[in-house]
């Protein structure tokens, strides 16, 4: 008995850690964006939709492999969320900050919508890009989809962090987030860095979008809705404006829900989220791996 | 004495209104799918005012509406259909409920600033609705059914009316005023000796008692009550005839919450378009007018000004 709950305790542990990645890579686009306009960009969520179509097409219609697929996927993204920096966000930057969150619902329900309209509201069936393989150890199951989405989340994750810790683009990135006016007074073209870091996380949520078509075998033009927002709690979670704390934050959050539908009932997952969400708020509001902030007077 | 004859003039042309409304809807020239829409409209004046109590007046960001709507929405219909109550009591209670739980809600997630409030009550409200989905009691999944249809334009109609009397002279008392100083700058209220604390809370409750009565009177027109009503997307959806209109205008709410009933309506028969021209308006109207069409004013325009009960404000014009 105590073998098995043992068993399925850590069988559920490797679902969630190939969840949260996923969850992990579209939290880095929120936090990343947080972190650098202060803006919860709602819009996120779509992205990642966004992104798992072009794969979709790519991989059906130009019959490109895994690789070059994924590539194709995350530029458009990338491209597509500069576009709409540029022209939704750019111009309310002086604007009240809720102005600039209304806008991001605007433009979450135009992409919603609008891709309603491009590619049918039905779901269509991802293809199969690799022959399934199942290991087992034990009783317990590793398919490979899990194993890849862990290795591209974890090469990924490698990439953006050396990109802003070790370039130039990641220094100006960490400098506008620190101070945006000191930063500007260096030098820095701000614009510019936004716009940039709005690519960066496009194009993370592209992958995590082409990932979840793989896993999953299965995407629509909602599909984004319910995974950006949980995104979005692992992104508080973590300590919002944190880059590590929102891979951390994604990886606890997928782990919970895994555990809480293995273990409970799926029917409780989503507010199993929310609840962790209130709790974290409650008791260190600026997250796992935030720094406390005085507000000063 | 002034005063009074303008609030009784008000009233007058509230009546004056409803009696118009009413007879053309009596005669059939307001048929079926515009009466519904009237009733929409109503419904969301009184959630958007009741909101923008909250986020525009008291500046606390609160983005979890739906959840005490579909408080109000599901007691209300468990007090007339499982205890066979009159209505008014389900309104009062689902009111009651709402309110309860956004004191209970409130007391401690209003500690919280800004964007941290935010995602608290957008948490908040997705747990509620999951909670109501989770109780084979009210219909699970599938929804509480078979609710009477006790609402209708008579109903809807004063109680929006009632609504917005309440709220804007709650605003215009003592503990409206200590709201808005807590939105101006909470810090100096403070040193003025207001308790920031309870008039927060204050505030939370009644815009969530009004929600409840709300969602009362939604769920009784449309003889059910569904968890997916009651999603985070119908809080954007109040939330954004709140900004639309403007941060703390309750004109500004109400105009907003009749154009973009309107807007909805008139676009029905294009389903797949509509979403794509509200979400479009949404964005350009933000572009071209961040602070809402009225910003934080209110105006005097005589429809509005009806509905109003002629502010004492009221001569400031929307620009």
């Amino acid at each position: 008995m105590d073998f098995s709950i043992t068993q399925q305790f850590l069988q559920q542990l490797i679902n969630g850690i190939s969840l949260g990645s996923i969850y992990a890579l579209i939290a880095l686009g929120y936090t990343m964006v947080y972190g650098i306009i202060k803006l919860i960009n709602f819009a996120h969520g779509d992205i990642y939709m966004v992104g798992a179509y072009v794969a979709f097409f790519a991989t059906t219609t130009l019959k490109l492999s895994f690789f070059p697929a994924l590539i194709v996927s995350m530029v458009v993204a990338a491209i597509v969320g500069m576009t709409i920096e540029r022209l939704a966000y750019r111009p309310l930057r002086k604007a009240p900050r809720i102005a600039i969150l209304i806008t991001a619902i605007g433009v979450s329900l135009l992409l919603e919508y609008g891709g309603m309209l491009l590619v049918t509201p039905q779901p269509r069936t991802f293809p199969a890009l690799f022959e399934s393989q199942v290991y087992t150890f034990g009783n317990i199951v590793v398919n490979s989809q899990q194993v890849i989405i862990l290795a591209i989340s974890v090469v990924l994750m490698v990439i953006l962090t050396f990109v802003v810790q070790r370039t130039k683009i990641g220094k100006a990135m960490r400098a506008v987030s620190f101070d945006t006016d000191a930063a500007r007074l260096m030098g820095i073209d701000v614009d510019r860095v936004i716009s940039m870091t709005f690519a960066i996380g496009s194009a993370l949520a592209a992958a995590a979008g082409m990932l979840v078509g793989v896993y999953y075998n299965s995407i629509d033009p909602l599909m984004g809705i319910m995974p950006g927002l949980k995104a979005f709690v692992a992104a508080v979670l973590g300590g919002i404006g944190v880059i590590p704390g929102a891979m951390l934050g994604g990886i606890i959050m997928g782990v919970i829900e895994a555990m809480v539908s293995g273990f409970i009932s799926s029917t409780f997952r989503d507010a199993a989220a929310f609840a962790i969400l209130i709790i974290i708020l409650l008791f260190k509001p600026s997250g796992l791996l935030g720094k406390n902030v005085r507000e000063k007077v | 004495m002034g005063k009074n004859k303008k609030e009784l003039l008000s009233l007058v042309a509230c009546i004056a209104l409803y009696a118009v409304v009413q007879s053309l809807i009596m005669l059939d020239v307001i048929g079926p799918f515009w009466e519904l829409n009237l009733i929409l409209i109503c419904i969301n004046v009184i959630l958007a005012v009741s909101l923008n109590l909250i986020n525009g007046f008291t500046g606390q960001f609160s983005i979890g509406h739906a959840g005490f709507m579909a408080v109000g929405a599901y007691l209300g219909a468990v007090l007339t259909v499982k205890l066979q109550l009159p209505f008014i009591v389900a309104i009062l209670g689902g009111a009651a409920a709402a309110g309860f739980l956004g004191f209970v809600i409130g007391l401690p997630t209003l500690r919280l600033d800004g964007d941290y409030l935010a995602i608290a009550t957008l948490g908040l409200g997705e747990i509620i609705r999951i909670t109501i989905l989770n109780i084979p009691y009210v219909g699970g999944a599938s929804g509480f059914m078979g609710i009477p249809r006790y609402s209708n334009f008579t109903w809807v109609f004063f109680a929006t009316v009632f609504t917005v009397f309440f709220i804007r002279n709650f605003i215009n008392s003592t503990h409206g005023r200590a709201c808005i100083s807590i939105r101006e700058n909470q810090i100096a209220a403070e040193a003025m000796g207001i308790d920031t604390t309870k008039y927060k809370v204050m505030a939370f409750t009644i815009g969530a008692a009004f929600a409840g009565i709300a969602g009362t009177l939604f769920s009784h027109y449309f003889y059910i009550a569904h968890p997916a009503s009651f999603t985070f997307m119908k809080s954007f959806d109040i939330l954004t005839i709140v900004v639309l209109g403007g941060l703390g205008s309750i004109s500004g709410s109400i105009t907003a919450a009749i154009l973009l009933t309107f807007v909805s309506a008139a676009l029905a028969s294009y389903p797949e378009w509509r979403m794509i021209i509200y979400s479009l308006m949404l964005i350009v109207l933000m572009l071209y007018r961040p602070q809402g069409l009225f910003g934080n004013k209110e105006i005097s325009l005589k429809i509005f000004g009806r509905l109003m009960g002629g502010n004492k404000r009221g001569n400031t014009q929307g620009n």
